[in-house]
């Protein structure tokens, strides 16, 4: 009987039909497409994306240069130089990173005690050389003033979990 | 003389008049295919070129056309660029006697189907050359194979198509349309009809049975040394076949040009559109088998081929025969 079952079901290709079925439903069910530059998922708050030096809101650099990023960047990314300025404060007078050694590992944004240096949510920045990704000082502090109302937010949306 | 070149401008005239519709419903087809594939995997498909993405395959053709055309140093150099060629062209001969409707077509010769049957058999000639003139173990590999495939194949196409020639009596397409006017013999002939699907994707090389260019083992098969416009006649050549294919299983199994039933509403529509219509549900069926099943392993392919294929056509050919002379339904 079983063995009738088995000749029935191949001669009328039954399991084929199943799957022919099975494509067919997800033939007509709705469709999980971005259309990505006009539509983009969602980010977290924590997305560590493109890098920014912050300010504060009176305008002066957050970053005092303890060199702690430079210190704890596994892929020896970031290099700071630093000189006292007049008024007797540390302030850095080079801060690059290298951002095609860059592995996003978000360690600087973790060690940084004044949240200096951030990944904030940008990952749209490709470039068409690469020196345009070895980054300074001053392409970081833009890129804050660019994103901050945005980074501020993710800071502290995220605050109650660090 | 002048009706000569009259007549010879009315021939050309139809020859256009088949040739263009086909190209251009192969690059519909190429982006159908890619839509229906997307849709069942949940995606979009392509979208951005023209409404709806809808000259996607003319941009791709217009970069094919721009690329270099890469000869392999070691390839036999007239042979490699005759083979596309002679693909393209024999999947454009058979269109000759395909009746698109009653009165339209080129050539209503009475060997119609004998003429197509012969046509597609050459067509193994195209991927043969391809393999042997690249010079290189795949592309020999993936000729090898669909050589004996598309052959294997045919054998069973061909006791199919003797079944249904046992139910008209004659070898002409038209003949064999208007003979279904009552009756399309998918209804009669199921069996036969699925039969002549299947076989007809692994004559056209279509998944399931796309074993000749089987990316996971031959790279691309036959074509994997060929580059621009020589790939893009390979490419154009196999949807062609494609609509080959699915307008010969409309003019053998489904009734050509005949409407469903033959009530008020359905009778006044051309017959061109019926068969346009019936045309492009076969082709959906060819895309939505490739988006269903995993591709057959070779021994699988030629088992299914010779084992099951040719006996039960065999017998079935001899079932109808029989039912016919029996009941008294064999045709003069």
């Amino acid at each position: 009987m079983t063995t009738l079952i088995k000749y029935i079901k191949s001669f009328t290709l039954f399991e084929l039909m199943k799957g022919l079925k099975l494509t067919i439903t997800y033939f007509f069910k709705p469709k999980v497409t971005l259309n990505y530059p006009n539509q983009k998922g969602p980010i977290s708050p924590r997305f560590r994306g493109e890098h920014a030096l912050r300010r504060y809101p009176n305008g002066e650099e957050r970053c005092i240069a303890c060199k702690l990023c430079e210190a704890v960047c596994p892929a020896q990314a970031i290099t700071i130089e630093a000189e006292p300025k007049p008024d007797g404060s540390r302030r850095t007078t080079r801060y690059d990173i290298d951002m095609t050694k860059c592995i996003y590992c978000g360690l600087c944004e973790e060690a940084c005690p004044v949240d200096a240096i951030v990944e904030g949510p940008n990952f749209e920045y490709a470039t068409e050389t690469r020196e345009e990704l070895l980054y300074d000082k001053e392409k970081l502090l833009r890129n804050g003033d660019i994103w901050e109302k945005q980074i501020s937010e993710n800071l502290k949306r995220d605050s109650k979990y660090r | 003389m002048t009706s000569l070149s009259f007549e010879l401008t009315i021939g050309i005239l139809k020859i256009f008049s088949f040739v263009v519709p086909v190209l251009v419903s192969v690059a519909l087809l190429v982006y159908l295919e890619r839509k229906v594939l997307g849709a069942v995997q949940l995606r979009k498909g392509p979208n951005v070129v023209g409404p709806f993405g809808i000259l996607q395959s003319f941009a791709d053709v217009l970069k094919l056309l721009t690329k270099e055309n890469l000869l392999p140093s070691s390839s036999n150099k007239f042979l490699f660029i005759f083979a596309p060629m002679l693909t393209l062209i024999l999947s454009l001969i058979a269109w000759a006697v395909i009746p698109i409707s009653s009165t339209y077509v080129i050539a209503n010769i009475n060997i119609g189907i004998l003429y197509l049957f012969a046509v597609s058999s050459f067509g193994v000639y195209g991927v043969i050359i391809a393999g042997w003139a690249s010079n290189s173990k795949y592309p020999f590999l993936g000729a090898l194979r669909s050589a004996a495939q598309m052959i294997s194949y045919e054998v069973s196409i061909g006791f199919v198509i003797i079944t249904v020639l046992i139910c008209v009596g004659s070898l002409n397409l038209i003949d064999i349309v208007e003979s279904q006017k009552n009756m399309w013999f998918a209804i009669p002939l199921l069996p036969m009809f699925v039969i002549f699907i299947i076989s007809a994707l692994a004559e056209t090389n279509r998944l399931p049975f796309d074993l000749p260019e089987d990316e996971a083992t031959l790279v691309a098969g036959f074509f994997t040394e060929y580059s621009s416009i020589s790939f893009g006649l390979f490419f154009l050549a196999e949807y062609a076949n494609m609509i080959l294919m699915s307008s010969l299983t409309v003019i053998l199994f489904l009734g050509g040009w005949y409407p469903p039933i033959d009530i008020f509403p359905l009778n006044v529509i051309p017959g061109i559109f019926w068969f346009v219509i019936k045309v492009f549900l076969i082709l959906f069926v060819f895309l939505w088998v490739r988006a269903t099943f995993p591709r057959y392993r070779y021994d699988q392919l030629m088992r299914l081929g010779w084992k099951i294929f040719l006996p039960f056509t065999l017998i079935w050919v001899v079932i109808t025969s029989a039912f016919l002379f029996y009941f008294g339904l064999l045709p003069n």
